[in-house]
């Protein structure tokens, strides 16, 4: 029943996209105001789409397996928490959540642009009806959620058990928030691009549009990143992966668009960033759904290979691409006498120079995804291209893109000039001697890490000072600028000091270094309600005698059958102690790995204050009008 | 990207969007041609047919040994094609380590396309079932005998394979084997 009540939903809201085409290419033509006609129809679509995913989730909860959706995706035994968000936990549901964030945000869009001219209003909503009614016609046609299957199962088949976890069932929801909230960007520009309305009050409207999204996405990582540190049992927060670059992708290009909009809003200049930045950061989101949804990259988000699927998102990618390239061609003007007026020491342009890195460090990005899927394809050769491919790229750029950011804050519209040179360059020997210490002693390669940490260290530092010294001026851009030099701070040391043991062991045994001994004292094992758990209970001496006791655990699922690993993470302000282990299959050995893992905590708590510095501009906006 | 501006508006039109059009047109060749890739080679399905000749390195000795040699002594083979990276290898793994236990059959690996290393702690953590392993880094042994992917094994008896399981092993597949090699 709820399945068949979903299903006509959809096929509503197809019906409702086609209707406001019809009446906004009318009103098109009216000079008065907005036709109300088709606030009411967005709004019912909205509810239509609201009415359809509840009709999924109702399944779900309910275990109808006559859904196939269901039965391919649940079971009886699964917990509540996750049968509801096994509802995204797929391909099927994750794209009506796709279509649920489409028609909500092109709503609020209506709701909180009243002021703004009539024919962009329209021709926004022209723009995110096409994307919308893309998204439908490739639900229903490849898809669909509701599909049946007879004779009805008397049970599904399962969860993947490494989507059986809390952080990853908010993952999804908050990084499509991010994701599709760039589709509000996207049609915005093209529509004030065919009306001629790219300026300072289109800038301040779209703010909020760029933050909110640019918030969402910057959770949305965080989750997927934590996910991945105690999930997968890699130990790490960060593996380079396709995956991962995908959403990381729209992130560094959000940013830049952010920067851009800043300066827009001061100055009509950067018109063509701001364009091509919105373009690209919703063209590589799409590009993200249609890499990891068409099976061309293999991850944890395959969730099936079709090429059918794999097609309709491509051609549908291009088409929005084709589309934007016209409008940006024949549309686009540039008010050319503002262009000219760059002086070297401003604001805009270190925040040009900062968009460059930015865009340097997209590109490689980029390419290291792109280019091993090219290369297979046009030689067969098969690359992976890891860490150290990143790493060597991106480091050493790292260095000035600190500095401009520190600095760049200080600069005034316009033009300027650098005052308080003086503490601006003892900050940055102080800074210097202090990394100088602490990479002497880590024993570390010393030229390159020094200037590195004393980048990080500056930036630190400068913005800490200025929370003490500027107050409320510019709080929002120093709290982020300041939680990116911790984010940086914490990831080298986390880099550098971390330590890792790897060994078998059988119970009772016990392993002795010069620093520590583990001791593998016993396994419990537990029925839980869809999966058997292993425990086993480490205990953990280091050189003061301090006993610390881990609990790593091994689960066995039922549902499919899969055993997974999961970390037992001990946390503290300082470190943290992460420990595995796995079954050596066919005896009685175990094999452990044990990591010492500093400033762990701090790597997500600066992404909280990088994202708390976009949710304060946005209050502190609200507060002031 | 300001730059852009500095051109007249005709010339913006004629130069630079030809050329942004075919770029995105190669990009969306590549990856539709991506979509299709992994069907580029059908092999035909051999059965009862001799067994391909080839040379490769030994896993363990580093040696270079032929497949006469590694094909020659016992009744009955399972060619396995597995690799580290592979997930549905784990799942047959199990199978392949009860099958260890029958003396009438030979377990011998193919790694596809894998890392030394990686296969390594693949085994030491599973366990190995394999009298031998052969490597096969760029995938090439593994065309010759018509795979369609990783995992797949091929029951040889005589030089000839009588029976090729695409996927992994189950349970049928596993019974299967053990009646035919009595």
């Amino acid at each position: 029943m709820a399945s068949l009540i979903g299903s006509y939903s959809l096929f509503f809201g197809l019906g409702c996209s086609l209707l406001v085409v019809f009446f906004s290419l009318k009103d098109l033509k009216n000079l008065n105001n907005l036709d109300n006609k088709i606030l009411s129809l967005t709004f019912l679509q909205f509810l239509l789409v609201v009415l359809s995913f509840f009709g999924l989730i109702i399944s779900f909860v309910n275990s109808d397996f006559s859904n196939l959706t269901v039965f391919n995706h649940s079971h009886t035994t699964k917990p509540l928490f996750y049968k509801i968000s096994g509802t995204w936990g797929n391909h099927e549901g994750s794209l009506l959540l796709w279509l649920l964030v489409l028609t909500l945000f092109i709503f609020l869009f209506l709701i909180r642009s009243k002021k703004e001219p009539k024919k962009y209003r329209i021709l926004t909503i022209l723009f995110q009806q096409i994307i919308i009614i893309g998204f439908f016609i490739f639900l229903i046609k490849t898809s669909n959620p509701f599909d049946y299957i007879y004779p009805v199962p008397k049970e599904g088949l399962g969860l993947n058990p490494i989507l059986q976890d809390p952080a990853l069932a908010f993952h999804p929801p908050i990084l499509y928030l991010g994701y599709v909230g760039t589709s509000i960007i996207f049609s915005s520009v093209l529509a004030a691009s065919v009306s001629n309305y790219i300026t300072k009050e289109w800038a301040k409207h779209i703010k909020q549009w760029v933050i909110i999204s640019w918030i969402f996405l910057s959770l949305g990582i965080l989750l997927g990143s934590i996910w991945a540190y105690y999930e997968l049992g890699w130990g790490g927060f960060w593996f380079w992966d396709p995956v991962e670059n995908i959403s990381l992708m729209p992130w560094l290009a959000l940013t830049t668009l952010l920067h851009c909009i800043l300066v827009l809003e001061k100055k009509s200049i950067l018109t063509s960033w701001v364009i091509i930045l919105s373009i690209a950061t919703f063209t590589l989101s799409m590009s993200g759904t249609f890499l990891v949804r068409s099976g061309i990259l293999n991850s944890v988000h395959t969730f099936a290979n079709d090429p059918e699927r794999g097609l309709f998102i491509l051609i549908f990618l291009f088409t929005l691409i084709f589309l934007s390239l016209f409008v940006f061609f024949f549309f686009h003007k540039t008010d050319k006498k503002n262009t000219t007026s760059f002086f070297l020491l401003s604001k805009e342009t270190s925040i040009l120079v900062n968009n460059w890195f930015m865009m340097y460090f997209l590109a490689v990005v980029l390419i290291g995804t792109i280019y091993p899927i090219f290369l297979d394809v046009i030689s067969s050769q098969k690359i992976s291209v890891g860490p150290p491919f990143y790493h060597k790229l991106i480091i050493p750029f790292l260095i000035p893109f600190l500095l401009m950011m520190a600095i760049g804050p200080k600069l005034n519209w316009i033009k300027s000039e650098l005052q308080n040179k003086f503490y601006l360059a003892s900050f940055f020997v102080i800074s210097l001697f202090l990394s100088f210490m602490i990479i002497r002693m880590l024993e570390i390669s010393i030229l390159i890490n020094t200037v590195l940490f004393a980048s990080a260290f500056y930036l630190f530092f400068i913005t800490l000072r200025d929370f003490f010294i500027k107050g409320f001026k510019n709080l929002a851009q120093n709290i982020a600028h300041f939680g990116f030099s911790l984010l940086i701070l914490s990831i080298l040391f986390n880099n550098f000091l971390s330590t890792e043991i790897i060994t078998n062991l059988k119970v009772g045994e016990t392993y002795q270094s010069n620093k520590l001994t583990i001791n593998f004292e016993k396994i419990e094992k537990k029925k839980m309600q869809n999966f058997e758990a292993i425990i086993g209970k480490f205990n953990i001496k280091n050189e003061s005698d301090y006993i610390e006791i881990l609990k790593p655990e091994l689960r066995i699922y039922n549902q499919p059958n899969i055993v997974t690993s999961e970390a037992d993470i001990k946390t503290n302000l300082f470190s943290d102690k992460f420990m595995t282990m796995n079954l050596v299959q066919n005896q009685e050995y175990f094999n452990i790995r044990y990591q010492k893992k500093p400033f762990m905590i701090w790597i997500w708590f600066s992404v909280l204050i990088i994202s708390f510095g976009g949710l304060f501009s946005l209050l502190k906006k609200r507060y002031e009008s | 990207m300001d730059y852009l501006v500095y051109l007249k508006k005709d010339m913006r039109v004629k130069i630079l969007l030809p050329i942004f059009v075919i770029f995105f047109l190669v990009i969306f060749l590549i990856f539709y041609k991506g979509l299709n890739h992994t069907n580029i080679y059908t092999p035909k399905i051999i059965s009862n047919e001799n067994i391909p000749l080839f040379k490769t390195i030994e896993f363990q000795s580093d040696n270079e040994i032929t497949s006469k040699e590694v094909f020659s002594g016992n009744d009955y083979y399972l060619l396995n094609i597995w690799a580290s990276w592979c997930i549905p290898c784990r799942d047959e793994h199990n199978f392949l380590m009860k099958l260890k236990k029958n003396e009438k059959i030979e377990i011998i690996g193919l790694n596809y396309k894998d890392k030394e290393k990686n296969a390594k702690k693949f085994l030491n953590e599973l366990g190995d079932p394999y009298k031998k392993i052969l490597s096969d880094s760029d995938g090439t042994i593994s065309i010759e005998w018509g795979a369609y992917g990783v995992p797949e094994s091929f029951l040889i008896h005589k030089n000839k394979v009588i029976k090729k399981i695409i996927g992994p092993l189950n349970d049928s597949s596993f019974k299967e084997i053990e009646r035919l090699v009595k």
